[in-house]
């Protein structure tokens, strides 16, 4: 919008500033694979795979889980990350805090919220922190891919929720989170989801969700 | 670990003997141009000399086609806003094309607002504007062209000269935006036919927030800058002085070694593209094989992002840039690939290097070795294996 008015806020202005732990986490990523082979070898004897994204939107993921079935434990955490350095350090950085201390219980798991991901890196830049919502998504799907290889279709993910953006998977507890992160525009939706940028016919859904949100929340 | 800059065209750094000429203007001779008196005098004297001495590079007839401003950014809004607000009456219809500069793209967005019509012309695969495609979008109504010279992430040269002509034939003011060719190419305001011309000094050795419009003898225009009517009434504020002088010598040298620069330059670029396109598979050349910036080299990498090669890069020193979305405001990837018709997988893995004076076949050399291992590093964390034949480049 070339004639929008301005206002000028106090925010962090530090926005291309990435902490020492999201750059460890980049340029030494945790749990990847060191061939291609590697990665095709697993992908067979993983418990569960996701995917997410595409290499069209700009970032895409693939996580595989091991699974400890009668702990009902993730043991294992491998990935492939096609992204920018906060999608990157993410995935990585969610991989470890899924497998750390003999691994987490798939319920926790399930509980781990971006924002928890973001804060382990010691923050990441807000106009980034759409790149870390991509770890949980994959991670979702790949959860629920082991729940129905295992035949536990009750406790599949998502149902209930409703895919809104067709291309990157983002549904309306996405946008909920969002507006509840403070994101009561559009655009500031946007920003925190990449939702519409690929999808755009879903945006009159989007906008009508947050104005949903707005209300129940905030009372707007 | 040395920094090695390859980022020449977001800016260069500011070269000795230009730092030189700018040192007494700041401390000596710092008076007002507008003053009546003798420090003032003296700054309007050199003032005049640098306007004198652009005046001759630009072989323009009168000292009085040189307006300095701030920049490219205000050069090209002035050129566009004034001319079009001053032929309000006669038409309103603005030609540009989508790979312009968010400078040109902005204002124009800004314009429709005030009731503008704008056409953005979509360029060939290489992001070139054909001299046909100008002409059919031509109106009656047209008062205005705003091509640029050579695209800032491309490369791409335009034939301006052509572009000028069927503009003089059809009487519409033509602009160009020449931020990315002051240094490097042809610059003859009237060889070139060119009405109105944007150049800007931080990109070719000189110092940051300097520019200048020229203005052809006769062109109708308005200024966007009011007060005490400097530049001849066009563009008011104290004339920055130091960096006035600064710019004069920055471009009177760059236009002196610009032949032999660009047969350096061009030996460079040739040798990386090479090097890259040959050594790493899945890998293709943004904008024009040729018909280019001797500088500028832009190449994208299947399977991996932008910004993260960025980051890699860096990381062994290199500063480089990238049309990849993360690295941009919007969250979309470079406009200008995109409209060139190539897919957002490609647009998403580019990588722009841009060479300047300093630039070594060294560095180029190093350049080769240590991107196929980043390259490779960052396709095998990847989800993705594309094959080329998948991902077509949409010729238009």
């Amino acid at each position: 919008m070339p004639d929008e008015l301005i206002q000028i806020e106090e925010t962090d202005n530090k926005e291309w500033f990435y902490t020492d732990i999201v750059k460890d986490h980049f340029f030494n990523p945790r749990n990847v694979f060191k061939t291609k082979a590697e990665s095709e070898a697993y992908a067979k004897e993983a418990d569960g795979t996701g995917l997410v994204g595409s290499p069209a939107c700009g970032d895409g993921m693939r996580m595989f889980l091991k699974i400890d079935k009668e702990k009902d434990k993730i043991t294992e955490c491998k990935w492939e990350t096609y992204g920018c350095g906060t999608a990157l350090a993410s995935t990585s950085m969610f991989s470890v805090m899924l497998t750390e201390n003999d691994g987490m219980k798939i319920e926790d798991a399930l509980n781990i919220k971006p924002k928890d991901i973001a804060n382990k890196l010691g923050g990441i830049p807000a106009r980034k922190f759409h790149c870390s919502v991509l770890a949980d998504k994959a991670f979702k799907e790949a959860v629920n891919d082991f729940f129905r290889n295992t035949n536990q279709l009750n406790r599949i993910q998502g149902t209930g929720k409703k895919i809104i953006d067709k291309v990157l998977k983002i549904t309306d507890e996405d946008i909920e989170h969002a507006v509840l992160e403070g994101a009561l525009s559009f655009e500031d939706v946007q920003k925190k989801t990449k939702v519409g940028i690929h999808d755009k016919g879903c945006i009159p859904e989007v906008n009508r969700l947050i104005q949903v949100y707005r209300e129940k929340y905030f009372g707007e | 670990m040395k920094d090695i800059y390859l980022d020449h065209a977001a800016t260069t750094y500011v070269r000795e003997e230009v730092l030189k000429e700018m040192e007494k203007y700041f401390t000596e001779v710092y008076g007002n141009p507008g003053s009546f008196n003798s420090i003032g005098l003296k700054a309007k004297e050199a003032l005049d000399k640098a306007r004198d001495k652009i005046k001759e590079l630009l072989n323009a007839p009168s000292e009085k086609n040189i307006i300095f401003t701030s920049g490219g950014t205000e050069s090209i809004n002035l050129a566009i806003k004034g001319v079009a607000r001053s032929l309000k009456k006669k038409g309103n219809h603005i030609i540009t094309s989508k790979v312009e500069h968010h400078a040109v793209l902005e204002t124009c967005k800004y314009l429709e607002e005030e009731g503008f019509e704008v056409t953005y012309l979509d360029p060939d695969q290489y992001g070139i504007i054909s001299v046909e495609k100008l002409e059919r979008a031509i109106k009656s109504n047209t008062i205005l062209v705003s091509l640029m010279y050579a695209n800032n992430e491309i490369g791409s040269i335009n034939p301006i000269k052509e572009l000028a002509e069927i503009c003089k034939s059809k009487r519409i003011y033509f602009h160009t935006d020449a931020c990315q060719a002051g240094g490097l190419l042809n610059i003859d305001a009237k060889e070139l036919n060119i009405d109105l011309m944007t150049l800007n000094s931080s990109k070719l050795y000189g110092p940051k927030g300097v520019g200048l419009l020229y203005i052809k003898t006769g062109i109708l225009i308005k200024p966007i800058i009011h007060g005490g009517g400097q530049e001849f009434g066009l563009r008011s504020g104290t004339e920055n002085v130091p960096g006035i002088m600064g710019f004069a010598k920055a471009l009177e040298l760059a236009q002196l070694e610009r032949e032999e620069e660009n047969k350096r330059l061009g030996k460079l670029s040739k040798k990386l593209t090479e090097g890259i396109l040959n050594n790493i598979p899945k890998t293709v050349l943004n904008g024009h094989p040729k018909n280019r910036l001797s500088n500028n080299v832009n190449i994208s990498f299947l399977d991996i992002e932008g910004e993260a090669l960025l980051l890699y890069l860096n990381e062994h020193g290199f500063c480089a840039s990238s049309g990849s979305a993360c690295t941009s405001k919007t969250l979309d990837p470079s406009h200008v690939i995109i409209a060139t018709g190539v897919p957002y997988e490609f647009a998403h893995g580019s990588l722009r290097i841009t060479l300047g004076k300093k630039t070594s076949e060294e560095d180029i050399n190093l350049m080769i070795s240590v991107l196929p291992k980043i390259v490779e590093k960052l396709r095998l964390i990847s989800p993705f294996n594309l094959k080329m034949e998948e991902v077509k480049i949409n010729a238009r």
